[in-house]
């Protein structure tokens, strides 16, 4: 059974088409990585999986309900983390999360047994009658996630969720969720600009312009790129590059770090390389692609490019 | 929910809001109760800022008054035969009305700040109706607006208000009614502009010259004739009508210089109701525009 399921999808906005035919399936439980530069449609599809937007044309189901005719029973089983903080500042946390029980209809019987619970789970208890406004970012964004699982529900849309936190809150939020999922059967979108934290989705697809351009598991994704990196430090990193695009015909740059040279094969690349420079070379490193390769590969982009640009 | 974008393909009927049938109401109330309690919440936590916007009304009702009530020979407008209404007492409803104006429209504004707080988005995607959001969040800011101007009601009796427990609940009713319609207003445009600085601006550009036509300092009468289209069609001119009529029982207040139509004076209960009414089609437009917009 797919938690998520898009076909064809399609929403233009002034006649620019933000998402041009897209297709999707996110198995239950699956934690699922939406990557692509900005302007590429993550927003708006989120939108649209989220029954805030309605498609053009084509069809999307969320925890097996359509996105247009059934939006209610869809709203009731996700959750949706913005990029932008969403709690009341004015309000504590314990009131955040009752105005949430609220408009979600929860049993109020169970309601502070449930919310004590989960903000035990997200190490808040203790701030529990505190204004959320007196919050760290990380962990607003706890709360945040906390608040989006009161109703329990199917799918956890995380619209760059740790977009604006530090790197120690960041790692703090992926705890809590990582923890989270070990519990449970919880299917999880993600959206994000770091790139270590899609390593760690199960499939991933990459989209640009409103497409899909690549689509597997991080391995598979890696492995289509088949450009290892080798880096060399060398006496004379200028006059070694040079040497090196003339006689191995690969692409060699000199940066701070020293030589960069982007080839099939690292590994069988180096003895080459150690037996024509006549340079002395001070150190060698090798190093597989990254997501951040695949990505530049498929979009002509980094991930970073325009960011902050939404 | 009935967002209505553009659907040129058949592939997506167009279906109104699939709320399950039943007790799907008692949410829809649940969830504006919720909102209203927000806002009361909110009200509650944000005493300095209550404080600063009850200032410049009583500043008017302290200063203003007694300072302009020695410049009068005659006791001002006092066309309610008995010559006995003080100047202070002629200004107080149009000080309550200022001070349930400028919350009102705010509160009705905050949804142009919670659109770029992302506050609404996060509510957006709640399983009740869009207009249900609006409902519950301006009647929130209505009833918050009510109360602060209750603050300066309990000053009533000082400046010659019969101490009725009846009357002043009867004032703070019509008040209730007059934040609930200006707070609509606040709220249609809000939704119509998007933008905070220029709601800001529009809203510091209108509220002045709203209070002055509105017969709050001076009956409107006394103003030249090619404004009356302008007094007529001001809303406030008829909250401060109403609410005057209300408290000038037993002689204290002028009663008369309110608006006319052609001669004839609309009654209290009239007044009220256009303000009901107003709110209400503001109301309606807003939640059009709302459910259309992301």
């Amino acid at each position: 059974m797919n938690a998520v399921v898009a076909e064809s999808l399609r929403k233009s906005y002034g006649g620019v088409a933000a998402v041009d035919g897209l297709d999707l399936k996110v198995a239950t439980g699956e934690m699922f990585g939406f990557l692509g530069p900005n302007g590429a449609g993550k927003s708006t599809t989120i939108a649209m999986l989220c029954t805030l937007t309605r498609p053009d044309s084509g069809h999307a189901s969320v925890a097996g309900f359509d996105v247009v005719r059934s939006s209610t029973d869809v709203r009731r089983h996700i959750g949706l983390i913005l990029q932008e903080s969403t709690t009341d500042g004015d309000l504590t946390l314990m009131e955040n999360l009752r105005l949430h029980a609220h408009l979600y209809g929860l049993p109020r019987r169970t309601f502070p047994a449930r919310a004590g619970h989960l903000l035990d789970l997200f190490g808040l208890a203790e701030r529990r009658d505190q204004l959320a406004r007196t919050l760290s970012g990380g962990m607003r964004r706890r709360l945040e996630i906390a608040r989006s699982l009161l109703h329990e529900p199917a799918v956890l849309f995380l619209d760059e969720p740790t977009a604006g936190l530090d790197p120690h809150s960041r790692a703090g939020v992926w705890d809590h969720i990582h923890a989270l999922r070990r519990d449970r059967p919880l299917t999880v979108f993600l959206t994000t600009h770091h790139l270590e934290e899609a390593e760690r989705c199960d499939r991933i697809l990459v989209l640009d312009r409103g497409r899909a351009v690549v689509r597997g598991t991080p391995a598979e994704l890696k492995a289509t790129v088949r450009a290892d990196v080798v880096r060399l430090n060398t006496a004379d990193d200028a006059r070694a590059a040079m040497r090196i695009r003339r006689d191995f015909a690969c692409d060699a740059t000199v940066d701070a770090q020293g030589v960069r040279v982007v080839t099939e094969n690292g590994a069988a690349l180096v003895p080459r390389l150690c037996a024509v420079l006549d340079t002395p070379i001070n150190a060698v490193h090798v190093s597989p692609p990254t997501l951040d390769d695949v990505f530049l590969h498929h979009t002509g982009r980094a991930v970073r490019d325009g960011d902050h640009a939404r | 929910m009935r967002q209505h974008t553009v659907t040129r393909s058949s592939t997506v009927p167009s279906t109104d809001d699939a709320v399950p049938t039943g007790g799907s109401l008692m949410r829809e109330l649940r969830a504006v109760w919720a909102l209203w309690q927000r806002e009361m919440l909110r009200l509650m936590r944000s005493r300095a800022q209550v404080a600063m916007t009850l200032l410049s009304p009583l500043l008017f009702l302290l200063l203003l008054g007694p300072g302009l009530e020695t410049m009068l020979d005659t006791p001002a407008a006092g066309a309610g035969g008995e010559g006995r209404g003080s100047y202070v007492a002629f200004l107080f409803p149009g000080i309550l009305i200022m001070a349930v104006q400028m919350p009102a429209l705010r509160a009705g504004g905050a949804i142009v700040r919670d659109r770029e707080a992302g506050l609404l988005r996060a509510t957006l995607v709640a399983p009740v109706r869009r207009d249900t959001l609006l409902v519950g969040r301006c009647l929130g800011g209505a009833s918050a607006a009510a109360v602060q101007a209750a603050l300066l009601l309990i000053l009533g009796p000082l400046v010659g208000l019969p101490a009725d427990p009846g009357l002043l609940l009867l004032l703070f009713g019509a008040l209730w009614l007059v934040a609930f319609s200006l707070t609509m207003l606040g709220a249609l445009a809000a939704v119509l502009i998007r933008r905070v600085e220029t709601f800001q601006a529009l809203l510091g550009m209108v509220t002045l010259p709203l209070v002055m036509l509105s017969g709050a300092m001076f009956p409107v009468g006394a103003l030249p004739g090619w404004l009356t289209p302008v007094i007529l069609a001001n809303p406030l001119t008829y909250a401060v009508d109403a609410i005057r009529r209300l408290a000038s029982v037993e002689g204290v207040g002028p009663a008369a210089g309110g608006p006319t139509w052609g001669g004839w004076q609309p009654p209290v209960a009239l007044e009220l109701a256009a303000m009901l009414l107003l709110g209400l089609f503001a109301l309606a437009v807003a939640a059009r525009r709302f459910n259309r917009t992301g």
